[in-house]
């Protein structure tokens, strides 16, 4: 049984008991408790399934590292799957489920798959469920899917929230323990900058548990007295709960602070992400024990000596009555005490070392435990929970030699630094032989933008493990020069298989990778196959890819594939260290960023009105616009139709606001729109309007608008809505990448302006009514623009037309632009002004002919195809993308040209829809000869009409061509004129 | 080679699969091969293999730096699809598409293809008119998609959010037959057949030099010596400029990472796959239940194969606006490749001004789900010297020609 001691427990607090369910069942820890160590204490030592054979599982480990206890946590829009119960504090009402078994926990269907263990071994799957072809996606591959996974899906909405934050330091460490807190002590007396990130709610590390002194002092003392002289110091800041999750370029450290996560809805954010800047890293992350493979290891009460010692010490939870202790080093004899100390048996301790000598051994017997040297264990007895090991010696083949009865083992393998960050972004490992372990490289450290070493490792984390010669590395935070033994212990023996020359029977029952399932058995198999990278075998058994990514079973993992290839170890190497070091909410990384302000919103000054008004909006690049004004029972066709017709007939009101607004200014500004546009713009005289077209290098064209001259040295440019970013980045790579030397200034004022587009037959009354401003056809003719006040208000109106009626469009700084807008309504209520939305804006631009960029245009169409030859200027020596038009496939007179497209029934013509041409490619597809695109319904000619590009479209006049549409059905549709609405042009010149 | 099958598996567990042979030989280099292929990715692999298959040409030797699968095979999202605009895309695309319905069997690996159906959501306006023309499009071109409305959207997606604030869902371009396949699989079978046809499979052998002649290709020196060859083909992905180099040309390659991530494994939640191009991001589940997840590229030119961490932030905002639920699991590994991006977004299959030698690449940020019918059309370029129908509009003479296959065109994205 494992149960709560009566006394000891240094991070618990008797006097605060927390109640929390399992499985619906009520349970009581204390405040410290972790959930593990309460679930531990409650004698809940089955927590889980594995992954593919479902086998019971139990806590292994008491950190990071623990791959079996995940729970489901919490419930509804607060529920999380696969939480680690090692590394989740305990709160009250915290309720929790275990996973991926059927029915229930103890009674697991799935486990029929551990019967057939000796049909499934890694990569089975590769080798079968081929036949019949159609069964791997109907049959097998549900199956799979079905078993596989953990966790439940969680399926409602987060309902809690999230905040990221920057810091900036000039020596970040990572990690809180004894070398942590020394190296941020030291890199804060020479007057840096320092953040200390640890993972844990507590300072201090391991060393608390595993004892020894520091300086003289406990290590309770040491911590304490270290982190009163740190807290007062005001260059050092501590961050407790926050782990360093990933080294990036440069020196880019991603923190990832739990702050919530024990009081949930209590309005804090739940977690926040630190993206921290730092001019150096330390990393004091500390080393993982390595479990060790020998049969059974991994039945329920089988744990890392480590772990079991903190769960005594830190929680006051003993595991078992009765532990057994298998090792091939001295540290775990640590929790031999610790055990004995807590008035626990200790039956045995199988020392895989043929002799073993030292204080700490010296110690164990002198309390009369029995130690057994040169012993393993051949194999672990019980099912969902220990009874006992049967001993062997290391030496031979598995015959056993003693049973032994016990309810817990205690395992240890040695020590692994952890590398990971000192790794993320390309720090390279040494192996260490006598210590059997990777460690830093300090000679091949990661490096930053200078070039210098960005990070160094210290303390366990660098391969250092004596208390004494952590302190005098910390304290110049460079390594160590010998790496000695921890204080006053022999050396320890690697052992990759127990017993050395196990049998495949014993083979097939040792685990490397828990959660993942994969034994000793499966990494040799791989090898014997020729999956011999170690990614190769990696991904050919799953080892190590689970949600600890390996941290218990990497190493002994590749020790065993480098043994069946009869290689060093270091001539295997690791796989790579990715980030996140454990896995991070997504939550987090997404921060504030959801919902509404999921990007940021772009707003007009106008926006709130058509809030109010009805609009239906539609995303346009970060803006949102009216689709359509919606009045009161109206669906959206009328609505838009309602629009165009009232426009035509009367006046109407659009936000034009997102329009681009460029200003481009200097005395090279001429010279320098002219290049950028294929019209000529240097000509341009003051005041006057023209509507120009840009294309990218390779001749296509990427936006138009009208390019206004406002003086004698500036030009306003217009671009489409979208485009605005996008050419005034396209300005600027010019400016500063080719043409560096040109005196052109550029500035986008898109939010500084509101433009209102006042446009039908009352417009001109509109604006006469607003008063202020001569707008005749005489003082203010097509094409030209003034400024003024217009109702009051500093106005610059442009008289253009993107619908075919008289027009203008006024642009009003934006903090008068619902001021504007205002006087507008007012100014129109008995000329039968309405505003109107994007889509009746396409619809008039469509009527009229006028092409729209991302419609007419996609990236492959150049403006000599849709009839606007006449932009472009012959009179240039250059301009972008004249060279790419004069290439072969530009020039081709074969090219789609523009033409407007009339069904023969009238019918609106399904968008994008390609005209069939006679036969078949030379891949079997059907040749066609033009598409359509842009299709609507005309409110004003009352009947479908389109523009589309068609092979010699525009000499092919009233010919029929076919548009096969869906279920087989073709459209007719007959080649015309695309202008469909007053060709003459007399409705805007007036 | 001895046939894996569900009996093969029995008989061996009964001796504890001791009686397995290697999947591949690793072989010494021979001093001269007919054909050299430089990249044992998915495509190198695929042309050696449809070369034997199809042409007979058998003496032949893939190179690999490291260890094969390991470039941006073996680091994709292994989303399949054929849904392509332009003709030629969709020729190639939906020819590797078919190819990987029977690949399991033709190889005897099962590489798990999975067509569980893939949907590209429309939020915007303008995005829907282009996935309809892509339908349109298709329907031409014998490939099966439809335009699919928001409620049958959520029915293929109960976990979606659909009403997005910003974005909703309009509907989908769905293809019913596109999915994925097990990335790791591709690359290992096709190498089994290879070994199996007396190929050489050359591991941790870098090209390091391309030695010429009168303007023809003579043979390559690697990290294991010279090897003599008769003809080569490049097929290196996001180091194509680099070998081009060495042979003496220049490609339209811009080389940037991608990234990609996967979560923490949880039960099926999710059984197509689904793109959102608006907010750039796409996610399915693969079959041990991680979500898996990428987005689009850095935007700047290197060699390193991780990413910046800006750009992970990017795509998973965009999943979580599009699957709330997502907000609740964890990240638990991301990593990036080394892509080769062409202006066009087209790859590139083509001869070179090196008389014999090759160059597949620009597959870019999409080119898993072309593995089969890209070995198939270089197969047949290296094997004849000229293009067939397949390959013949994606030669480097587009370039110079203005002759571009822009699939950017209807979609932002192309994975
Ligand atoms: C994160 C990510 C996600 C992706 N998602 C998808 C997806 O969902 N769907 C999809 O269809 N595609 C996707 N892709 C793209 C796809 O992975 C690639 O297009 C495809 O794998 C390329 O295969 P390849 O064989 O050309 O290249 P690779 O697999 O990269 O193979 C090239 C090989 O050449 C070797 N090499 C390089 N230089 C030398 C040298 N000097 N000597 C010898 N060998 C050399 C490399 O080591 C490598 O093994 C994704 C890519 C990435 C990075």
């Amino acid at each position: 049984m494992s149960t709560r001691l009566a006394t000891g427990g240094r991070l618990i607090d008797r006097t605060k008991p927390l109640n929390f369910t399992f499985n619906g069942k009520r349970l009581r820890g204390f405040a410290g408790d972790t959930l593990a160590s309460a679930l531990l204490g409650a004698n809940q030592m089955l927590l889980g399934r594995s992954f593919k054979y479902h086998r019971p599982r139990g806590l292994v480990g008491s950190g990071v590292e623990e791959p079996n206890a995940l729970v489901g946590l919490g419930r509804s829009g607060r529920f999380e799957p696969d939480q680690r119960t090692t590394t989740t504090e305990l709160f009250d009402g915290a309720e929790t489920v275990s996973q991926n078994h059927w029915p229930t926990l103890d009674l697991d269907i799935g486990v029929v798959n551990n019967w057939a263990y000796r049909f499934l071994p890694a990569g089975f799957y590769y080798k079968t469920f081929m036949f019949p072809r159609f069964a791997w996606k109907h049959l097998f591959e549900p199956i799979v899917r079905r078993s596989a996974g953990l966790g439940r899906a969680p399926s409602l909405r987060d309902e809690d929230r999230y905040e990221q934050a920057y810091g900036f330091c000039d020596v970040l460490v990572a990690g809180g323990g004894v070398a942590g807190l020394a190296a941020a002590l030291a890199a804060a007396r020479k007057g840096a900058r320092v953040i200390v990130l640890e993972q844990t709610a507590h300072w201090g590390g391991r060393a608390p548990v595993d004892g020894g002194t520091i300086d003289g002092q406990s290590p309770d003392d040491w911590i304490r007295n270290t982190l009163q002289t740190i807290e007062k110091m005001e260059n050092v800041t501590l961050r407790r709960r926050c782990m360093a999750a990933g080294l990036y370029d440069h020196g880019y450290v991603l923190g990832y602070e739990q702050i919530a996560d024990t009081t949930p809805g209590d309005g804090r954010p739940r977690h926040r992400l630190w993206r921290i800047r730092a001019a150096r890293v330390v990393t004091a992350t500390g080393a993982l024990e390595r479990p060790l493979a020998f049969a059974g290891n991994d039945v329920p009460g089988v744990m890392l000596a480590s772990g079991l010692r903190d769960y005594l010490v830190n929680w006051a939870v003993s595991p078992g009555d009765r532990t057994v202790i298998v090792t091939n080093n001295d540290d775990a004899y640590r929790t031999a005490l610790a055990l004995h100390e807590a008035g626990l048996v200790v039956p045995a301790i199988l020392d895989a070392r043929a002799s073993v000598t030292g204080a700490l051994p010296d110690a164990a017997r002198a309390l009369g435990i029995r130690v057994l040297e040169g012993r393993g264990i051949a194999k672990v007895h019980g099912g969902k929970r220990v009874t006992g090991v049967s001993v062997c010696a290391q030496a031979g083949e598995g015959s056993v030699l003693e049973d032994i009865a016990c309810d817990a083992v205690a395992m240890s393998g040695g020590w692994s630094p952890i590398v990971h960050l000192w790794s993320h972004c390309g720090g390279k490992l040494l192996w260490d032989a006598p210590r059997a372990m990777f460690r830093p490289d300090a000679a091949r450290p990661p490096t930053g933008a200078d070039g210098q070493p960005m990070a160094v490792a210290v303390g366990a984390a660098n391969g250092v493990f004596a208390l004494s010669a952590i302190l005098a590395e910390a304290k110049d935070t460079a390594p160590a020069p010998a790496i000695p033994a921890p204080d006053d212990e022999a050396p320890m023996a690697p052992v990759w298989v127990m017993p050395q020359g196990a049998p495949d029977a014993l083979r097939y029952k040792m685990w490397l990778d828990f959660q993942n399932d994969v034994k000793v058995s499966d990494v040799q198999l791989a090898a014997r196959e020729g999956y011999a990278s170690v990614e190769h075998t990696k991904r050919y058994t799953t080892l190590g890819m689970a949600t600890d990514q390996g941290k218990l079973s990497n190493i002994n993992g590749l020790a065993i594939l480098s043994d069946a290839l009869g290689q060093p170890i270091p001539a295997t190497g690791t796989t790579t260290f990715r980030p996140p070091y454990t896995p991070i909410s997504f939550g987090a990384i997404a921060g504030e960023a959801r919902g509404e302000i999921f990007q940021p919103l772009r707003r007009t000054p106008m926006h709130e009105w058509h809030a109010t008004h009805g609009a239906h909006w539609e995303p346009v690049g970060l803006w949102r616009r009216p689709y359509t004004y919606l009045r009161h029972g109206e669906g959206l066709h009328d609505s838009v139709r309602r629009e165009v017709r009232n426009t035509r007939a009367a006046v109407g009101l659009l936000d034009a606001s997102t329009l681009g607004k460029i200003v481009v200014k200097g005395p090279d500004a001429g010279k320098f729109l002219d290049m950028l546009y294929t019209n000529m713009m240097s000509t341009l005289p003051v005041g006057k309007c023209r509507y120009g077209l840009m294309c990218s290098e390779n001749g296509f064209l990427s936006d138009d608008g009208v390019v206004v001259r406002l003086s004698e040295d500036s030009w306003l440019c217009h671009t489409t809505s979208g485009g605005a970013d996008r050419i005034h980045g396209w300005m600027e790579d010019w400016l500063q990448c080719e043409w560096w030397d040109w005196k052109v200034h550029t500035v986008n004022l898109t939010e500084q302006f509101a433009q209102v587009a006042v446009v039908g037959p009352n417009a001109r009354k509109l604006l006469e009514k607003l008063g202020g401003m001569d707008v005749s056809a005489a003082a203010l003719p097509f094409m030209t623009f003034t400024e003024g006040v217009l109702a009051g208000i500093r106005a610059r109106v442009f008289r253009i037309s993107f619908s075919g009626e008289l027009s203008y469009e006024i642009a009003v700084p934006a903090s008068e632009g619902m001021a504007f807008w205002t006087a507008c309504l007012q100014a129109g209520e008995d000329l039968g002004l309405m505003p109107y939305g994007t889509e009746a804006l396409h619809i008039m631009r469509a009527e009229k002919g006028f092409i729209m960029i991302g419609d007419e245009t996609d990236g492959t169409v150049i403006p000599q195809d849709l009839g606007l030859g006449w932009a472009i200027s012959k009179k240039k020596a250059d301009y972008l993308g004249k060279r790419a038009q004069e290439r072969a496939h530009m020039a081709n007179p074969d090219r789609w040209q523009l033409v407007g497209l009339e069904t023969l029934d009238g019918s609106v013509l399904p968008d994008g829809v390609l005209a069939l041409a006679a036969g078949v490619n030379g891949n079997g597809q059907k040749n066609t000869q033009g598409r359509v695109t842009s299709t609507y319904f005309s409110p004003t000619l009352n009947k479908g009409i389109a523009m589309g590009l068609v092979r010699h479209g525009p000499q092919r006049m009233g010919e029929v061509l076919d548009f096969p549409t869906e279920g087989g059905k073709v459209v007719q549709a007959r080649i015309c004129d695309p202008v469909f609405y007053d060709k003459d042009g007399e409705k805007q010149n007036v | 080679m001895r046939r894996y099958s569900v009996f093969a598996v029995a008989r061996e567990a009964l001796r504890f699969h001791q009686g397995w042979a290697r999947a591949w030989a690793n072989p010494e280099p021979k001093k001269r091969y007919d054909v050299v292929i430089v990249g044992a990715g998915g495509h190198g692999l695929a042309t050696a293999y449809y070369l034997g298959k199809n042409y007979g040409i058998r003496n032949v030797a893939i190179v690999e730096k490291g260890w094969l699968g390991g470039g941006n095979t073996g680091r994709n999202t292994t989303i399949i699809r054929s849904n392509y605009l332009q003709d030629p895309s969709a020729a190639i695309y939906e020819k590797a598409r078919s190819l990987y319905e029977g690949l399991s069997q033709d190889l005897n690996y099962n590489v798990m293809f999975s067509p569980r159906g893939l949907l590209m959501l429309g939020q915007t306006e303008h995005e829907v008119r282009g996935y309809k023309r892509t339908v349109w499009a298709n329907n031409l071109q014998g490939i099966e998609t439809e335009w699919i409305d928001t409620a049958r959207v959520q029915k293929l997606v109960p976990i979606m959010n659909t009403l997005g604030p910003r974005y909703p869902v309009l509907g989908a371009l769905y293809q019913a037959r596109g999915g994925t396949a097990r990335h790791d699989a591709v690359a290992w079978g096709y190498a089994r057949a290879c070994s199996d046809m007396g190929m050489d499979i050359l591991q941790n052998c870098e090209v390091t030099g391309v030695r010429s002649a009168a303007g023809q290709v003579q043979g390559i020196d690697t990290s294991r010596g010279p090897i003599d060859c008769g003809k080569l083909a490049i097929v290196v992905a996001g180091h194509s400029s680099v070998l081009a180099e060495m042979a003496g040309f220049r490609l339209p390659i811009e080389s940037m990472a991608l990234q990609a991530l996967v979560s923490e494994p949880i039960k099926p939640c999710m059984d197509v796959v689904v793109m959102a191009n608006t907010v750039h991001g796409y996610m399915s589940q693969s079959d041990k239940g991680e979500m898996v997840i990428g987005g689009g590229t850095d935007g700047f030119n290197n060699y390193t194969q991780r990413g910046s961490w800006q750009h992970v932030e990017e795509t998973v905002r965009a999943l979580i606006e599009t699957f709330p639920m997502l907000s609740r699991l964890k990240m638990m590994r991301q990593w990036g490749g080394i892509v080769d991006m062409t202006g066009d977004r087209s790859p590139i299959l083509s001869t070179t001004p090196l008389g014999n030698c090759f160059v597949n690449c620009g597959w870019g940020t999409g080119g898993f789900k072309a593995i089969p019918g890209s070995g198939w059309a270089m197969a047949e370029l290296v094997a004849k010297g000229t293009p067939g129908p397949l390959a013949a509009e994606f030669g480097l003479n587009r370039f110079k020609e203005g002759r571009f296959i822009d699939e950017s065109v209807a979609a932002g994205v192309a994975h």
